[in-house]
């Protein structure tokens, strides 16, 4: 099976996409010309033409109003916000009115639409180009929030989203766009949105994450495993609806869970997935769900320095693993 | 109100700092956040910051001074309530100026979070569900507030053991633990009901070392107490003394032919058996008295000038290596210091030291040519500055310049190996003293009149 890199592995599903369905067009800031910022959409306006990937203005509001307006009206967009921090003020046209469009109409309209959202930090961006933004799309009813950390999950998902017939935001995390590597066939498929992973099978505790923290809970575990520690790592992929079951079995089976995220964990994914350790694996627990993510700062910091001390990382993984581990 | 100026905590391991130039002189307006005084950690250079406005009054902590982090360093005369921003109940005003806990204030200025783990709270990782099971507590607190033993049980059973134990029939009791502080975790549960005991003892998650190694075909050997004391001296001496090394070429030609010639004289005239130790020996003394330097010790910050030499000498023992001390090296005389060397070392092969004999080295001499080898790198003797080896005495083709011709000689070489001190010594002062060895130990010839 070919090698990819996660960008790569995006902009195969969504060439895919454009050339199985004629209803789909693609919009943002830069994905024509310039092929993106990412070069995620690299070379598509070549092949589908200006009017199916659409240069936008600066403007994220109209970005995803312009995209609800066609997905109501039959069309199928994929809107790429240049970078997370930006998002802000598409809010009311995502939280607000996307998601409320098949219950609003009573199931008479849908808006399948997808939102294309590279985020988190690790990257030196600074305040501006490093934020998590997932909390406030997963706690909103009516939307899909995906988050694929490996190339395979991310064209998979990716294919989901745009068939799916209600909005859904996809997560990519920046950083492992060239960063991560990994096999994915030249056909097409998709993965079931809302299905967790285990991405490494252990017994002695459960590291629950997403993103990013999936490659370095992995490193961590293999660090763990030369301690003795036999680590699960249970890649949630999807973080709206979160995959409970999934959790619950790998949770009640270790007994132990650790749960590692870049976001803040104050009312964040890490607390979701807690309460649903506490709710449904209760009498299974051998030792106190924990949580490891950055401290509660505003924002990720600028300075090389700051940013590796906020940013979890293998060793401070490992240093949780072991906490656990020996209770 | 008078207002007390603490070191601030710069970062979790660093305790302590030292005092560089104040720059601020009492009688000084001071606007808060000027700099006041710079100090120098093993971590960082930094200025620190004035806490509050005010008038400094006392200067406490002197340029040189290693203070800790939170001891008082200055005092200030500030206006009343202007203590910091936090600092406006009595109570904070007060604390503020115990000067055994840190301001909050102090604190907000210089602590940046370091360690592994970041948390909810933003700062380390404090999980404080896991507090609970910590073993560190010596007692808990009970309500009333008095401390209560702990009796080395655990506090609680999670939800699982406690699950298991009703399923199995298993009492939690008769358990011995293998968690944090002796808890008993779901794999202690677990292996007792496959043992099919109730009191059975599950086995611990490490087996100890001795029944791992003896399923192979690896020996173990439990070192004997001499061994072990040598283990810790050595791990002591080589992670806190930061070793150097440097090694001469010693033409020991004439020192050979000396005792060659004098041996049977000089142990029929003094009843002791010459052997080159006590001719380098000597020689060694004499360098160490002329570069003190390599008689000294690193003690608490400080370097310690000897004003004994007292020459350690190695010796292999049958339990291990001990190290006799010959007092008072400098001021001997060859037959005094034959005489000394044979007592020692008789006395450190028969195990019949006296506490004196192993006692106030502070210099050793390791004569690792007896055996042969011609190079080493030496372990000091903590808290010596400095090792020195002799190594063996082999023939070797050497080129002699003399009257701007060279001709090549066969002559008798030793190589002389020195182990330093870097914090004590450099690399320059080193090879003064290996030069001084050299030119001693050169110097002899067949006619010389050691005494």
């Amino acid at each position: 099976m070919p090698e990819k890199t996660v960008i790569e592995a995006v902009r195969e599903a969504m060439q895919a996409e454009m050339r199985r369905d004629d209803t789909m067009i693609i919009l943002g800031e830069d994905v024509g010309n310039r092929g993106g910022v990412f070069l995620a959409t690299d070379g598509l306006i070549d092949e589908f033409g200006e009017n199916r990937v659409i240069d936008t203005p600066l403007a994220e509001s109209s970005i995803c109003g312009v995209a609800l307006g066609a997905a109501v009206n039959g069309m199928r967009p994929l809107a790429e916000i240049q970078f997370a921090d930006f998002v802000w003020p598409a809010i009311n046209q995502l939280v607000g009115e996307a998601s409320k469009v098949r219950y609003g109409t009573n199931g008479v309209k849908t808006a399948p639409m997808t939102i294309r959202v590279p985020y988190g930090g690790g990257v030196r961006g600074g305040l501006y180009h490093s934020q998590s933004i997932e909390v406030l799309f997963a706690h909103t009813p009516g939307l899909s929030v995906v988050a694929p950390a490996t190339p395979y999950d991310a064209k998979g998902l990716l294919a989901t989203a745009v068939r799916t017939d209600d909005p859904v935001i996809v997560l990519e995390h920046k950083r492992t766009y060239r960063l991560v590597k990994g096999e994915v066939p030249d056909e097409e498929y998709t993965i079931p949105i809302g299905k967790a992973e285990i991405k490494r099978p252990g017994t002695d505790l459960t590291i629950i994450t997403y993103g990013l923290m999936l490659h370095y809970s992995l490193q961590a575990a293999e660090l763990a495993a030369a301690n003795g520690i036999d680590v699960e790592v249970l890649d949630l992929r999807t973080l709206r609806p979160l995959d409970a079951d999934a959790i619950a079995e790998s949770a009640s089976r270790t007994g132990k869970a650790l749960i590692v995220q870049e976001d803040t964990p104050a009312v964040s994914i890490g607390s979701e997935v807690s309460a649903i350790i506490g709710e449904r694996c209760f009498f299974d627990l051998d030792g106190p769900i924990m949580r490891l993510g950055p401290p509660e700062l505003p924002p990720m910091p600028f300075s090389p320095i700051q940013e590796a001390e906020f940013m979890p990382s293998p060793e401070k993984i490992l240093a949780a693993i072991i906490k656990l581990a020996e209770i | 109100m008078v207002f007390n100026i603490e070191l601030p905590h710069v970062g979790e391991s660093v305790t302590e700092a030292v005092i560089g130039k104040w720059l601020k002189a009492p009688g000084d307006q001071i606007e808060k956040y000027d700099p006041l005084v710079e100090v120098v950690t093993d971590k960082v250079n930094m200025d620190v910051p004035s806490p509050a406005s005010g008038t400094l009054t006392k200067i406490i902590a002197i340029e040189g001074e290693t203070v800790a982090m939170g001891s008082v360093i200055a005092e200030m005369e500030t206006a009343d309530g202007e203590v910091s921003d936090t600092g406006d109940t009595p109570a904070n005003a007060e604390s503020a100026q115990t000067p055994a806990s840190p301001s909050p204030l102090a604190s907000r200025i210089g602590t940046m979070v370091q360690g592994a783990n970041v948390g909810p709270t933003g700062g380390e990782f404090v999980d404080t569900s896991l507090n609970a099971a910590k073993p560190a507590d010596s007692g808990v607190q009970n309500t009333s507030g008095q401390k209560v033993a702990s009796s080395g049980k655990q506090k609680g059973f999670s939800p699982v053991v406690t699950r298991l134990a009703a399923q199995h029939g298993i009492d939690l009791n008769s358990l011995v633990g293998t968690g944090l502080g002796g808890r008993v975790t779901k794999k202690d549960v677990l292996t007792a009901v496959e043992s099919g005991g109730t009191g059975s003892t599950p086995a611990p998650r490490t087996a100890p070392l001795a029944q791992q190694v003896a399923l192979g075909e690896d020996q173990v050997i439990e070192p004997s107490p001499i061994r072990k004391m040598i283990a810790n001296h050595m791990v002591k001496s080589m992670s806190e003394i930061p070793h150097a090394w440097s090694a001469i070429e010693v033409d020991v030609t004439g020192m050979v032919e000396w005792r060659t010639a004098n041996k049977d004289s000089f142990e029929r005239d003094n009843g002791v058996r010459l052997t080159y130790l006590p001719i380098t020996l000597s020689v060694v003394a004499d360098a160490l008295r002329a570069n003190p330097r390599l008689n000294s010790s690193w003690l608490d910050g400080n370097i310690v000038l000897k004003s004994a030499i007292n020459v350690g000498v190695a010796v292999a023992a049958d339990g291990g290596l001990v190290v006799p001390v010959v007092h008072g090296a400098a001021d001997s005389s060859l037959v005094d210091l034959a005489g000394k060397l044979g007592g020692v070392v008789e006395r450190a092969r028969s195990g019949s030291m006296t506490l004196d004999d192993v006692q106030g080295g502070t210099f050793t001499l390791n004569n690792t040519g007896a055996l042969g080898s011609v190079w080493g790198g030496a372990i000091i003797n903590h808290p010596q500055a400095a090792i020195l080896t002799t190594e063996a005495i082999v023939k070797r083709p050497i080129v002699i310049s003399a009257n701007g011709v060279d001709s090549v000689a066969i002559r008798s070489m030793m190589n002389v190996c020195l182990s330093f001190d870097h914090r004590i010594v450099d690399g320059a002062e080193a090879s003064v003293f290996l030069q001084s060895v050299k030119s001693g130990l050169e110097a002899i010839t067949l006619t010389s009149d050691l005494k």
